[in-house]
């Protein structure tokens, strides 16, 4: 039944089918928490570890529930690793866990992990879909600290802010202030500013593939195949 | 586009010579940064720069945004603000047409939400300056502006609307005998008034050479005056002002006959623009009255711009040789 290999399901996860910049789900936390780097680390580790427990968990049940309850059954499932999540938080990131808040246990609602359960898990064979389930979160991750990055620089002009409070004592020293302390641009903290940044980000991953996708088509010595213009917009010289 | 460039120089004269140098400053900055970030963006496009930068229109939203800011602001505050209104609030949608939103006035916001200490001081008017203090001449207010020196002490102070905003307490009589900003004022309030004047003039030649018709500025000055004359009440400490202080203070004039009169991102029927006009008109009323901000003409506009393609959904001009306006369009649906 299932024929992915394990390239297919990372190239997935981490680029083609990206949670954050291709399916855009999970975009309440996405927007919501990557205000730093320190913030967005801490969600995406918990939204990763989540989406492999649940991911995991689904797989091994799926040929035991039944199809009319399964939602139920994978959104308890979920439920339960975010409140392990959420307890582990508060054991060892207490500070983190409080600037996060609300954002912890909405990881439940996060669409990017009940989607890879009812669309990869409950189809695939468990070591798949754990794969998945990396895969998956890195993407996720990597997206989120990078917004967080951008944000937290262009917006107070700090970078790894408050990382103390993810990796203990060793990484006070680890701020810096590339703009000198007093610079601040308050709208990239802001909503709007995540909403920009996100839109930005999704566009340079579009170039990027538009690129790669010329590069290939000349590598194979292919000529392109001219694009149907679907409209005009303005004068095109 | 060109003749609301020119009609915006009664405004632009009032401005400069109320408050120095620095509107004059801003402008230059606004249109250097603009039309470069227009033709960068219109290589990035692959579309013809000169065509577009002819139309003016990039200058204009450079003006309109020059104007709006405060004189003397450091240079980058102008440069971000030019550069959000052209890149993102107009070419990232599509270039001139295509802007669902005024690209001035997106650029004002943006820079009034991230540098509110910037925007929000305002240069006194020079008839109200203190004893033995000017205005900085063209150097030092070149130096304020790109260097960072700080203006002297006095040549920086409130806004009408801020005053009013500020006053708790205090009925508008008494305001009005305190504050020298109103105490000295010909009828709303020393500086403001005047350059409310320059850009009614201005707008009214716009209106005269039928560059836009009455219909969005008469309605937006007419809600404004009809709510501040509900509102009124004689002058208590609770009144939000009179009538005329609010017609001529702050971005009234500018915004009633060049910002919501922009073809793009308004509604596009008569009737429609009635209903638009009398909207931002009540938002700038509203937010001036009760809310956080004390002018509140981009924000008014910004969410008109919101309601502008509903509103022009049912404000559809009857079709010619139909007598049911609806009836014509969804007949054409049908077929």
């Amino acid at each position: 039944m299932s024929d992915a290999t394990v390239r297919e399901v990372a190239g997935n996860g981490l680029w083609h089918n990206n949670p954050a910049l291709v399916q855009l789900l999970g975009l309440c936390p996405l927007l919501a928490v990557s205000s730093t780097v320190a913030n967005a680390l801490g969600l995406g580790l918990a939204t990763m570890m989540v989406l492999i427990g649940s991911n995991t968990i689904v797989s091994l049940i799926r040929n035991h529930v039944n199809d009319a309850v399964r939602l139920p059954v994978f959104v308890i499932i979920i439920a339960a690793f975010v409140t392990c999540a959420e307890l582990l938080m508060k054991a060892y990131t207490y500070d983190l866990y409080q600037i996060l808040g609300i954002f912890v246990p909405l990881i439940v609602t996060n669409c990017a992990i009940l989607g890879r359960a009812e669309a990869f898990a409950s189809k695939n064979n468990v070591g798949l879909a754990a794969l998945d389930g990396v895969m998956m979160g890195m993407g996720f991750l990597l997206v989120l600290v990078a917004l967080g990055a951008i944000r937290e620089l262009l917006g107070q002009g700090t970078l790894f802010v408050d990382m103390h409070f993810l990796f203990g004592p060793i990484a006070v020293n680890w701020l810096i202030q590339p703009f000198g302390p007093n610079y601040s641009f308050l709208i990239i903290v802001l909503p709007p500013g995540a909403f920009l940044v996100t839109g930005l980000l999704i566009a340079l991953k579009n170039i990027i593939d538009n690129v790669l996708k010329v590069h290939v088509d000349k590598s194979r010595n292919k000529p392109i195949k001219g694009a149907k213009r679907v409209r005009t917009t303005g004068h095109i010289s | 586009m060109q003749l609301v460039l020119l009609s915006t120089l009664p405004g632009f004269l009032a401005l400069s010579y109320q408050f120095g140098w620095g509107t004059f400053i801003n402008l230059i900055i606004a249109v250097v940064t603009s039309l470069i970030a227009e033709s960068a963006i219109l290589a990035l496009r692959n579309r013809p720069i000169a065509f577009y930068l002819k139309d003016y229109s990039a200058a204009v939203t450079a003006v309109l945004l020059a104007l709006a800011l405060p004189p003397l602001v450091p240079w980058w505050v102008v440069v971000v603000g030019s550069l959000f209104s052209i890149v993102v609030a107009k070419q990232l949608y599509g270039g001139i047409g295509y802007n669902p939103f005024n690209p001035a006035m997106v650029g004002y916001v943006v820079l009034l939400i991230s540098f509110p200490i910037e925007m929000t001081s305002w240069v006194t008017p020079i008839s109200l300056l203190p004893e033995g203090v000017t205005h900085p001449g063209l150097w030092e207010s070149l130096s304020i502006v790109f260097a960072g020196n700080t203006p002297v002490d006095g040549v920086t102070g409130a806004t009408p609307l801020d005053l009013f905003k500020h006053s708790n307490g205090l009925v508008v009589d008494q305001i009005y005998q305190n504050e020298a900003l109103f105490s000295q004022a010909s009828f709303a309030g020393v500086g403001w008034e005047w350059v409310n004047v320059g850009f009614l003039i201005g707008g009214l030649i716009l209106l005269k050479t039928r560059i836009f018709t009455w219909h969005g500025p008469l309605a937006m000055l007419g809600t404004l005056a009809l709510m501040s004359i509900l509102f009124w009440d004689g002058g208590s400490s609770d009144s939000p002002g009179s009538p005329i202080m609010h017609l001529f203070s702050g971005a009234s004039m500018m915004g009633a006959f060049f910002i919501l009169t922009d073809p793009v991102s308004s509604a596009v029927s008569n009737r429609g623009r009635l209903i638009y006009g009398a909207l931002i008109g009540l938002l700038v009323y509203v937010i001036r009255a009760w809310g956080n901000y004390p002018d509140a003409m981009a924000f008014a506009v910004l969410l008109a711009n919101f309601a502008a393609p509903f509103i022009d959904n049912y404000t559809l001009p009857r079709t010619y040789g139909h007598t049911d306006r609806r009836k014509a369009t969804e007949k054409q649906e049908e077929e």
